[in-house]
């Protein structure tokens, strides 16, 4: 084992561009796709029939299909669609049109909100009927009603899932390293073509993950156990998933 | 523009089929060792060896703690040289393809037993210990015991998780393109890089793909029902 590369600073930048992007990605993808997850459990629950039927439609697409074709599939087969696309390349939006780390994100969003989006729809329908009839006999609005109980009553249920699928996306990230961004996997990548070290970089940046899971583990257990209303469960230390 | 005529889905078709072939062998045999190391792991979980329990912790905890695709690098270079190396040792030279596809199938069968050690375990955990009690009050040998009553108790406990894993196993099998193994999903890179029309295959790719899950769906519904059969029928 030879980790003398280490105290290379160029080395040490990449991983260090790689780890900022790698909890970036990470963050956005969490924020927009648990976002996306409320919204589709709300069309399927209370959308008009084709809405229901198309938003179906996506989470099977989704869900059935592996994440890295999804990846190509939106950064180079939708990429190369719109490269085609006449006048784009002279617009303010191009370079982010062009940018691996959007494509990520877009990809990493419509899959959290996909298999979250059904998690988040089970317990939808478990909260019980009285309960949000007894919200209306006290006249909260519709919309009171979805964000003052259906909503936290329904994460109170499914949050331990919930959890586990962040820790899913997580591990997920690596799969970036595929369309040339800068992520963990893709330091590990460079560093192993330049020092011709195959195992060293891969067992660090394997370690930097196990450590990273943990902490995140920690930290939304934290979350867990304070979110109102939840009742401290004895939870295994990393989930199945 | 380039007057070059596009090739289509039509030319790529045999080895797409001949891909997709090789992934569905890759993933069944994947499965069955896998199946065969969460069996080993869970029991190893449950023993009343620590030493056996601590090795089982470690395995399932430290595979499931790492990402797939990192994994199967690491373990797929690992495991290319050992077997480069054996087969070297045995004075077999060249045979690649071989090493390609043991090495695809031990990787994920590997990774595989480390989640279905958790969904063994729970299940098994599950069972009555009434009924164990009764087995071994019946004087069951353990191999009798675990045959006759831990596989068949524990089966429609386990179903919903292994066909959880199977639906993932599927799905990763495209992680093994990462590594230049000639299947499904690099078949279809090539025919996209080959082709320029990369919509096209990627989006066949995915059909491709969710038909496998989807039909597997329909199995393991069917595979649910006949292992619940003797249990009373929810409400």
């Amino acid at each position: 084992m030879d980790f003398s590369w280490l105290s290379d600073p160029f080395y040490l930048g990449y991983l260090w561009e790689g780890f900022v992007n790698t909890l970036w990605l990470l963050l956005v993808s969490a924020v927009g796709g648990l976002l996306l997850a409320v919204l589709v459990a709300l069309a399927r629950l209370r959308g008009p029939r084709p809405l229901a039927w198309l938003v179906w439609a996506f989470t099977t697409v989704m869900r059935g299909t592996p994440l890295l074709v999804q990846l190509f599939f939106f950064y180079y087969g939708v990429g190369h669609l719109m490269e085609g696309v006449p006048g784009i390349q002279e617009t303010f939006m191009w370079p982010l049109l062009r940018d691996p780390f959007c494509f990520a994100a877009l990809t990493f969003i419509l899959s959290v909100g996909a298999y979250s989006g059904e998690v988040i729809r089970g317990a939808m329908q478990s909260v019980p009927r009285g309960e949000l009839e007894a919200g209306r006999a006290f006249g909260l609005s519709g919309f009171q009603v979805l964000t003052r109980l259906w909503l936290p009553r329904a994460i109170q249920l499914c949050l331990p899932t919930l959890t586990g699928e962040m820790i899913l996306l997580l591990k997920s990230i690596p799969l970036v390293s595929t369309i040339a961004l800068m992520d963990l996997l893709q330091a590990a990548n460079i560093i192993r073509d330049e020092t011709f070290l195959v195992y060293e970089p891969l067992l660090l940046i394997a370690g930097i993950y196990i450590a990273t899971t943990v902490v995140l583990t920690l930290v939304l257990r934290f979350v867990e156990l304070n979110f109102p209303g939840m009742q401290p469960t004895q939870r295994r230390w990393l989930p199945i998933r | 523009m380039t007057s070059m005529t596009p090739e289509g889905l039509i030319d790529w078709a045999g080895p797409i089929l001949s891909g997709a072939l090789t992934t569905v062998q890759i993933a069944v045999l994947a499965y069955a060792i896998g199946l065969l190391l969460g069996l080993l792991g869970a029991g190893a979980k449950l023993s009343p060896w620590a030493p056996l329990r601590g090795l089982a912790t470690a395995y399932s905890t430290l595979i499931r703690a790492v990402p797939e695709l990192l994994l199967i690098l690491l373990l797929y270079y690992a495991g290319a040289q050992a077997l480069d190396a054996l087969l070297a040792y045995l004075g077999m030279t060249g045979a690649v393809q071989i090493t390609g596809f043991a090495t695809a199938v031990g990787v994920l069968a590997f990774v595989q037993g480390a989640y279905m050690t958790e969904v063994f375990r729970g299940a098994i955990l599950a069972i009555p210990s009434g009924q164990l009690e009764a087995a071994d009050a019946f004087g069951f040998s353990r191999w009798a015991r675990f045959h006759r009553i831990v596989l068949p108790g524990m089966l429609p406990n386990a179903l919903p998780g292994m066909s959880n894993l199977w639906l993932i196993l599927i799905k990763d099998t495209a992680l093994i393109s990462v590594i230049g193994f000639n299947e499904l999903f690099f078949t279809i890179q090539q025919a996209a890089a080959s082709s320029r029309a990369y919509f096209l295959f990627y989006a066949a790719a995915g059909v491709i793909y969710l038909l496998m899950t989807l039909s597997s769906t329909a199995l393991f519904a069917r595979l649910e029902r006949y292992v619940r059969r003797g249990q009373p029928t929810e409400a």
